[in-house]
């Protein structure tokens, strides 16, 4: 399965990072397992610590599973004088996680991020691709009922 | 359009407290006052303007004094703050400015490459300061250190970062001096942001006894019952705020200052281990 992603593209160095990404997507726990880093290291002959480098250097890669919604939720400065660090207090309680971890029904992963680009709307946490803005405590609780309940 | 130095326009990104927030295109040579109060839209909520963050991570704070000043290159230099990335926080009178200047330095500590020593290990030693401060553990004279230390990082790292990362300290410092005073002489934040620098409690005669608190507790550190009414035990409480969002009688409140019981905690664990010494 991991070298039909592979096959898509030319085996050259340059395609490591969207191969990855690919593999990646198409994963229901939005990972890299160490049989798809092994699979694209033979295909494109690039060795396996090259490409471990590759994937813990950016942060949008992840080597371990993670939930089927991903919460990234913005620590920069216009998001946190907006009051970001009671919102992620809030998600802590409600999930039941550190940044960084899944939670134990396999639903969601917490993680941090920088600027989404949406100042303006502070604070912002992005859920998957759907971006989530003026984020209140009260917003916070409705958004993952919402989600946990599907 | 724009000044003699800095001409043409220039965008910013406006956020915080003001009601228009969003991407904005001004000449340059617009003052502050018309940046926030015109385009801006003014404070949200008819709040107090208290201070704006000027140029991301590297800039610094201005107070209301600096409401007239020209936004151009120049003169926000003269004036501790740069244009930077074209940031622009304004925040009102609710926000710690010992908090913000901290975050702020969170953000260098954690981009510095460390390649040169005054960046690396000088960031760091200023950040672990700027904690002792909010969380409590500030001693007399650790804001002369940290100017100190921000004017020798200023002038001895190789790069911008380390240049220009003790700005948002040392602008906070000379603007907003009075706070640092407070956190440090009395452990007391003026805007209750320092969740170390506060205590919650439950105002007895108000209290109805529904236990709401108690069960929303991470830490089960409220007990009580229906005719006794609800108590926070201070010494275990981890200021979560939890108890006071439930509460339906809004008879929790938020107090500035270290409780007593934790103060007495604090030196009698503190005497313990002289002792032990």
């Amino acid at each position: 399965m991991f070298l039909d992603v592979c096959k898509k593209y030319t085996p050259t160095k340059d395609n490591l990072i969207y191969i990855l990404h690919e593999i990646q997507d198409n994963h229901p726990q939005h990972y890299i397992s160490e049989e798809a880093v092994q699979t694209v290291s033979k295909y494109l002959n690039v060795p396996v610590n090259h490409i471990y480098g590759v994937l813990t250097f950016y942060s949008m890669y992840s080597t371990k599973p993670r939930g089927k919604y991903i919460i990234r939720l913005c620590e920069s400065p216009p998001c946190y004088i907006k009051g970001s660090d009671n919102i992620l207090r809030r998600l802590k309680s409600l999930l039941h996680v550190n940044v960084g971890e899944t939670t134990k029904d396999g639903l969601f992963t917490l993680e941090l991020c920088a600027c989404l680009g949406v100042c303006g709307n502070a604070p912002v946490m992005m859920v998957n691709d759907d971006v989530y803005g003026d984020l209140t405590e009260e917003k916070i609780v409705s958004i993952i009922d919402k989600l946990g309940e599907v | 359009m724009g000044t003699e130095t800095s001409k043409g326009t220039k965008v910013f990104a406006l956020t915080g407290d003001i009601r228009n927030t969003g991407l904005v295109e001004v000449p340059m040579g617009i003052t502050l006052r018309e940046l926030i109060f015109e385009v801006g839209g003014g404070m949200v909520n008819d709040t107090t303007f208290k201070a704006v963050q000027l140029g991301g991570p590297s800039g610094g704070c201005l107070t209301k004094a600096h409401l007239d000043v020209s936004v151009d290159y120049e003169s926000l230099r003269e004036k501790g703050a740069m244009m930077g990335s074209g940031g622009v926080i304004v925040m009102n009178d609710s926000k710690c400015m010992v908090n913000i200047a901290k975050f702020f330095l969170d953000f260098s500590v954690g981009e510095s490459c460390g390649k040169c020593s005054p960046c690396r290990i000088g960031l760091k030693q200023m950040y672990d300061k700027m904690h002792s401060i909010t969380t409590g553990q500030g001693k007399e004279g650790d804001v002369e250190e940290l100017i100190q230390l921000g004017e020798a990082i200023k002038q001895l790292s190789l790069c911008g970062l380390g240049q220009s990362a003790p700005n948002p300290v040392l602008s906070t410092i000379s603007y907003f001096r009075e706070e640092y005073d407070a956190h440090i002489r009395e452990r007391n934040c003026p805007t209750l942001e320092c969740p170390d620098l506060l205590h919650f409690l439950i105002d007895t005669p108000k209290c109805i006894g529904c236990s709401l608190c108690a069960k929303k507790c991470p830490v089960s550190c409220i007990n009580g019952s229906r005719e006794e009414k609800y108590v926070i035990h201070q010494i275990n409480c981890v200021k979560c705020g939890n108890c006071m969002m439930v509460c339906p009688v809004k008879a929790i409140d938020k107090i500035p200052g270290i409780h007593p019981d934790v103060i007495v905690a604090e030196t009698r664990a503190r005497e313990l281990a002289e002792n032990q010494d």
